[in-house]
């Protein structure tokens, strides 16, 4: 099977549209799951009490928000060398969930920080290059609107997000490089976890949902910009388009 | 080497290049991005004098006095080397323990002591139930009468 075959928009269209609902599906098991684990099976912790349940959404959507990225740059990469058109169309379609991760990311880790830390916010290099990707993914997604040509729009966001890429390793070494008050990663892989197994677990599943749950919405995202920006194409106006997808 | 290598070739140099500034603008601004100093850097007065900043360490074991009737704290920070008094008026984030790491904002008298405006708890990456973190503390205690062990080096 020639897997180029799907950088078509045509040929990925259909396929878009039988994942989507399996992806669906996955992260609404997932999410029950792992909050489940999470909030009534996992135990409290020695010094925060309950307050750290919040990493069951924190830690997930921040691991996120980084990949994200990631996978922006690798689509942004094969647009800019390859030409294609629906590599560009990924990464639109992934930056609307990439900021909404920053935010919640963000947002749980101000409401943790103040019965933890005594502060909802401190200027330190974790949280400060955090909110630098913010502003990126709205960056990304303000130049693909000011920009009318949608091959013109792509290739400015393809270089704006490998530029990007730059900051996410800034944001995962933060706490390595340099004293900051937020603390060190509690899993890695390059040593064992410093967290409890049920708690681990409840993280891990809630990380789980968070990707079947990118992975669904980017897809229906896909759809979309596939719609939009094909019109006109014979294959969109073909009377069978409903039925074979 | 077909047109697409060649823009990736591009892409690829240009990240690298891009790469390389940022490491050097990081280093060049090192000294700005530390969230606080450590007891060590302030008595090799290589934090700022004159002018506030944070210190970070450890709260010391047995150091926390409270002024009766008032929220005046004092205690020790310290990374076992080097130690640095703290003054403090206003309430602690619940965290804040002896032997548990801390963040405070201030600067430092010619005294050598350090009065802080700001106090914040700078929790570590581990968790677990209480259970666990009292078995745990219990072990340790029992080790330390007894011979150490591999682990311990650890």
């Amino acid at each position: 099977m020639n897997l180029y075959r799907f950088a078509s928009p045509a040929a990925f269209y259909p396929v878009a549209g039988f994942w989507m609902p399996w992806f669906a599906i996955a992260a609404a098991v997932c999410t029950v799951v792992g909050l489940y684990i999470g909030f009534v099976v996992a135990p409290t912790d020695f010094q925060q009490g309950q307050a750290y349940r919040i990493i069951f959404i924190h830690v997930p959507s921040a691991w996120m928000s980084m990949f994200i990225w990631l996978v922006m740059a690798f689509w942004s990469l094969l647009a800019l060398s390859m030409n294609t058109r629906l590599s560009a169309m990924m990464a639109q379609a992934l930056a609307p969930s990439g900021a909404w991760m920053t935010f919640i990311a963000l947002w749980t880790g101000a409401f943790w920080g103040r019965p933890t830390w005594g502060t909802y916010w401190a200027w330190d290099a974790r949280m400060t290059s955090e909110l630098i990707l913010l502003f990126l993914y709205f960056g990304v997604i303000a130049l693909r609107n000011a920009i009318d040509d949608p091959r013109r729009a792509d290739r400015a966001c393809s270089v704006l997000i490998l530029v990007g890429a730059v900051n996410i390793p800034i944001i995962y070494f933060s706490v390595q490089w340099w004293n900051t008050l937020h603390q060190g990663a509690s899993v890695s892989l390059t040593a064992a976890p410093t967290m409890a197994a049920t708690m681990l677990a409840g993280m891990l599943v809630m990380s789980l949902a968070a990707w079947f749950y990118t992975i669904a919405v980017a897809l229906v995202r896909v759809r979309a910009i596939i719609l939009e920006r094909e019109q006109g194409a014979a294959w969109i106006d073909a009377p069978d388009l409903a039925r074979r997808t | 080497m077909k047109p697409r290598h060649r823009r990736l070739a591009w892409i690829g140099a240009g990240v690298a290049v891009l790469g390389v500034a940022v490491v050097l603008v990081l280093n060049a601004f090192q000294s700005n991005l530390v969230f606080f100093f450590t007891p060590t850097q302030v008595a090799a007065k290589e934090a700022p004098q004159g002018r506030p900043f944070r210190i970070g360490g450890m709260v010391e074991a047995g150091s926390l006095v409270r002024v009766p009737n008032t929220v005046d704290v004092q205690f020790v920070v310290t990374d076992t080397v080097q130690r640095v008094p703290v003054i403090y008026s206003g309430l602690l984030p619940d965290l804040f323990k002896e032997g548990k790491g801390v963040v405070a904002q201030g600067s430092l008298r010619p005294d050598g002591t350090f009065h802080a405006t700001e106090v914040l708890a700078k929790h570590d990456e581990n968790y677990m139930p209480p259970e666990a973190a009292a078995a745990m503390e219990a072990a340790r205690q029992h080790k330390s009468m007894s011979t150490p062990t591999l682990k311990d080096a650890k």
